[in-house]
């Protein structure tokens, strides 16, 4: 592996719920994430797996253990962390080509330039004829692109994605999948990616990180082998199938483990921090 | 082929039978009084009244009453916007002043802010001052309160965005917090529009030497009913007017939230 662009050290995150009483999210998570490596977290709803990657972003307080980026600890977001969320969180006041322009202006790049660029990152995730419209008229796997263009256009080191193409049908996440792919490969950026669905983990990721229920640790960390670039026949390959229902297993006892602590504490609070 | 022709034509019959009910109940007013239902004291002739109002209208009494209850009612109203957005977003932004206000605003919501006015009145007289100090208050903490609520609720994934787009503290306040609570500030100043109108013509009923509110009690006083009819349909019209206008503004306003 190059040398690690994103270290977790014994990571551990509690929060209050709002019925009170403290909730303990993560415990212990270490994980090395090497340059330009593509690393998916997986888990039962409820695992922290979001949880980890707001700490990495620098939104939530880290009060337990280590997270360094390029070296430097985290202490708050910041341009070098681009974030893609399952909800787009689009500017809705802004159009495409506003939204895109939004980290440019904020990170310093001249006018011209700025331009210039929003437009190659809107022809990038296929939105061209589209700069001037408003994120309500566009369906929703247009405003993840936007979501994706407005992210990757200020360049940054790593991309950290919370279940971006959740929110999607099941047509629009498969081709979406594919053209990120093919952005990764062309862009090359640290992705940490969390999502619940396995097959999704494997045909994008280098390695999987399978989560336990909470509090969310790491159960294992697999490598998943495959050749790239990869295209969507990947996933009837042997290969991926087995890989698939390797991971599959691991996250299953974890979901089950998950519904037997919800059903005997009814389960008070869950979800309260991932939704 | 036939659908491109109906809509108009269907617009045109709803808009018709949208006014009918009120078109109904003015010529049930004229007929009533014009046929001795009830006595000319108690209501007074429709047609009578609006020729009463053509003539205030010319005289200039109506732009001169209207204007002094625009001029109270736009300065309160426009005072209560600025300080209550600012506080407002500001007791969302920072804990200290929303603890320091919370319990203040708490206490004096569901206080009648009718009740300040004889109060005003001592304090700054019977003339603008005290007619925009109620509409003031009265007006603060609707606005107050959508523009906190408004900027509490504003959804944690669009400031985290913009942070990690590298916007500042300052910036994600200015740029994101504000536009996003804009559509629940605005339907706020809604209703602080509607309370202004209220709190002005009663503050101009209770003590005034001009304004709609006083045209009102004084022509009622004097037992010019139909002018005193005029005078109320007047301020029905001039809130009517106004509430459409800003509906209109704020449709424009909030464009980009059509699908």
């Amino acid at each position: 592996m190059a040398r690690a662009k994103i270290v977790l050290d014994r990571v551990g995150y509690t929060y209050t719920s709002p019925v009170g009483g403290p909730v303990r999210a993560l415990d212990g998570v270490s994980l090395d994430v090497g340059e330009d490596e593509f690393v998916a977290l997986v888990g039962p709803s409820g695992c922290g797996k979001s949880t980890l990657l707001y700490l990495v972003g620098g939104f939530l307080p880290l009060r337990e253990g280590r997270i360094a980026v390029d070296g430097r600890p985290v202490e708050g977001p910041g341009p070098d962390r681009g974030i893609v969320f399952q909800h787009f969180a689009l500017f809705p006041w802004k159009t495409v080509r506003q939204n895109v322009l939004y980290g440019l202006e904020k990170v310093g790049v001249e006018p011209a330039r700025r331009r210039e660029l929003a437009q190659r990152y809107i022809e990038m995730v296929k939105l061209a004829g589209f700069e001037d419209v408003y994120p309500a008229q566009l369906s929703g796997g247009m405003k993840q692109r936007v979501a994706i263009a407005r992210t990757l256009v200020i360049d940054p080191g790593v991309l950290l994605m919370d279940e971006p193409f959740g929110a999607l049908d099941a047509q629009t996440r498969s081709l979406l999948q594919e053209e990120l792919l093919s952005i990764w490969g062309r862009t090359r950026k640290t992705v940490l990616f969390v999502t619940h669905d396995v097959r999704e983990a494997v045909y994008l990721a280098d390695r999987v990180a399978v989560m336990t229920a909470r509090p969310g640790r790491i159960k294992a960390l697999l490598e998943t082998r495959l050749p790239r670039p990869r295209g969507a026949d990947l996933q009837r390959s042997p290969e991926f199938v087995e890989r698939s229902e390797e991971i599959w297993k691991l996250v299953r006892e974890e979901a089950e483990r998950a519904q037997t602590t919800e059903a005997r504490g009814r389960g008070s609070e869950v979800g309260a921090q991932e939704k | 082929m036939t659908k491109s022709q109906c809509p108009p034509r269907g617009e045109k019959v709803n808009a018709v039978m949208r006014y009918l009910p009120i078109a109904l109940l003015l010529a049930a007013w004229e007929a009533a009084s014009r046929l001795g239902w009830v006595p000319e004291s108690l209501l007074p002739s429709l047609s009578g009244v609006v020729a009463l109002w053509w003539r205030l209208l010319r005289e200039g009494e109506l732009f001169a009453h209207g204007g002094a209850s625009l001029l109270r009612a736009g300065a309160g109203l426009a005072l209560s916007i600025l300080v209550g957005t600012a506080l407002g977003i500001l007791m969302s932004w920072s804990r200290p002043l929303r603890r320091a206000l919370q319990p203040l605003v708490g206490i004096l919501y569901p206080l009648p802010k009718s009740a300040l006015i004889p109060i005003l009145m001592i304090w700054l007289g019977i003339g603008h001052l005290s007619k925009v100090a109620v509409i003031f208050l009265g007006c603060l903490l609707p606005v107050v309160l959508s523009a906190f609520n408004g900027a509490n609720g504003v959804d944690r994934t669009l400031i985290w965005s913009g942070q990690s787009l590298g916007a500042t503290r300052r910036q994600v306040l200015r740029e994101i917090v504000i536009p996003a609570a804009l559509p629940e500030i605005l339907s706020g100043i809604r209703i602080a529009l509607a309370l202004s109108f209220i709190l002005l013509v009663s503050s101009e009923m209770l003590a005034a030497r001009e304004g709609l509110g006083f045209l009102i009690s004084f022509l009622g006083e004097a037992g010019n009913y139909e002018g005193m009819f005029a005078a109320v349909f007047t301020v029905a019209g001039l809130g009517f007017a106004a509430d459409r206008a800003y509906l209109a503004t704020v449709r424009r306003a909030l464009r980009w939230r059509e699908a």
